[in-house]
């Protein structure tokens, strides 16, 4: 085979595959950039929600790393196929409902058969040996490698020289030597090599870049599944997790209440789906009601979206309640005051 | 060939997920109008029109309603 070897690099729109894709090119590697959509990526769906932060950018990250590399970035929906990991996951979780491991293993194997259905020679992650404690450990490095199928053709360059050499090396398609040795949790190694790059502008995510590691976000999706009676999501549904207050007054149902214009703006997009509530002519939350209420529990509803609109203090506010069908009524109720909801109502 | 896209209500990346696998099924010189409202699509669908050879022809703001204009190209870049 001659011409250029081509690679694949998973791209998170984070600095180290970011570096890890520069260091192939840098070595000649043809490289184009892949990133997949679980649903449960951060990437600034939380900021493109919310009105507050508005003024925040709202870039895709990986797709302007892709550009300042100058390279094709490939963006996968494996929603569905990503639920059996979330759901099933071999390795189990790690301090939350992440399932790292299996997730590293699940995204090099979609890459080990995009590389086959696209004529490319090996993958690149930036992995770091010592940087994850479940996924990115010397121990779970190879369980990625054999587990994915990828075997020899996975290169790690921010590692590579600490790891046995793989096919693109054997073969001299890149350099053992000018891969690097990073270990551990310090990020200096990949600040210095970023800007050795002169890479000044990048993502430096905090708590990771997936809401299955945030703590708030696994006890709603547990809360999702007991209340269900069982562990099944659709892309709604973990999409809903991430917006809003959600309060489970009775085992039965619970409110996703918007905290801002931004967040009623994005229920609003759901409201043809759940019963919903909102105070007629005063400012105040849209809340949707997920599960199944009777006329007692919707009174007890309205009366608790009331406690957070402008009305909390009004002895009666009018509630507006909606039916799937668009259907309307009015009710007056007097807002629950704050020592009459339960810490234990918010999810 | 003019096509148009409702990826309202969807929040990035999957806007840029229905165009590009949209895009798939068009020809060079055909139009692809991508209807939606996340605030991010603004900047994501011409960043990966950018580094995928197609390019924005329009972007036309309605209160929260988005109209991106696409042309495909033969996408080299």
């Amino acid at each position: 085979m001659s011409g250029k070897r081509k690679a694949v690099a998973l791209i998170s729109g984070g600095l180290d595959s970011m570096l890890a894709a520069k260091v192939m090119l840098e070595q000649g590697i043809q490289v184009e950039g892949i990133n997949f959509f679980t649903g449960f990526c951060v990437e600034g769906h939380t900021h493109a929600i919310r009105k507050q932060d508005s003024a925040k950018p709202k870039r895709n990250n990986a797709l302007w790393v892709a550009e300042q590399l100058g390279i094709k970035l490939h963006i996968i929906d494996v929603i569905e196929e990503y639920k059996d990991v979330v759901l099933n996951p071999k390795h189990g979780y790690g301090a939350n409902l992440n399932p790292c491991l299996d997730c590293k293993i699940f995204m090099v194997h979609k890459a080990q058969e995009w590389i086959k259905e696209n004529g490319f020679d090996f993958i690149i992650t930036g992995e770091v040996v010592g940087q994850r404690p479940m996924s990115q450990r010397k121990d779970t490095m190879p369980v990625v490698a054999r587990e994915s199928g990828a075997e020899d053709r996975l290169v790690r360059p921010l590692c590579g020289k600490k790891l046995p050499a793989t096919l693109p090396e054997r073969e001299g398609w890149i350099e053992h030597d000018w891969l690097y040795d990073f270990s551990g949790r310090s990020r200096k190694p990949q600040m210095a090599l970023a800007e050795k790059y002169g890479f000044t502008d990048y993502a430096q995510p905090a708590g990771g870049c997936c809401f299955l590691t945030d703590v708030q976000y696994s006890v709603k999706l547990a809360d999702l599944w007991k209340s269900r009676g069982e562990r099944r999501y659709e892309l709604d549904d973990i999409m809903l997790l991430k917006v809003g207050r959600h309060l489970r007054p009775r085992p039965h149902f619970k409110l996703i209440i918007g905290r801002e214009e931004g967040e009623n703006n994005f229920l609003e997009g759901y409201r043809k789906q759940f019963v919903h509530l909102r105070a007629l002519n005063l400012d105040g939350p849209l809340a949707l009601l997920d599960g199944v209420a009777n006329d007692a529990d919707i009174e007890l509803a309205a009366r608790l979206v009331c406690r957070f609109g402008k009305g909390r203090d009004a002895e009666e506010v009018e509630v507006v309640v909606t039916d799937k069908q668009g259907a309307t009524r009015v009710l007056n109720v007097a807002p629950l005051t704050a020592d009459a909801i339960p810490q234990e109502w918010y999810v | 060939m003019k096509l148009e896209l409702d990826a309202r209500h969807l929040l990035c990346p999957l806007p840029v997920i229905r165009t590009q696998d949209a895009v798939k099924h068009l020809q060079a010189g055909d139009k692809l109008l991508v209807h939606c409202t996340d605030p991010g699509a603004i900047h994501d669908i011409p960043t990966w029109c950018r580094i995928n050879g197609h390019i924005v022809r329009d972007i036309h703001l309605d209160g929260r309603d988005i109209t991106i204009t696409v042309e495909v190209t033969d996408g080299v870049v």
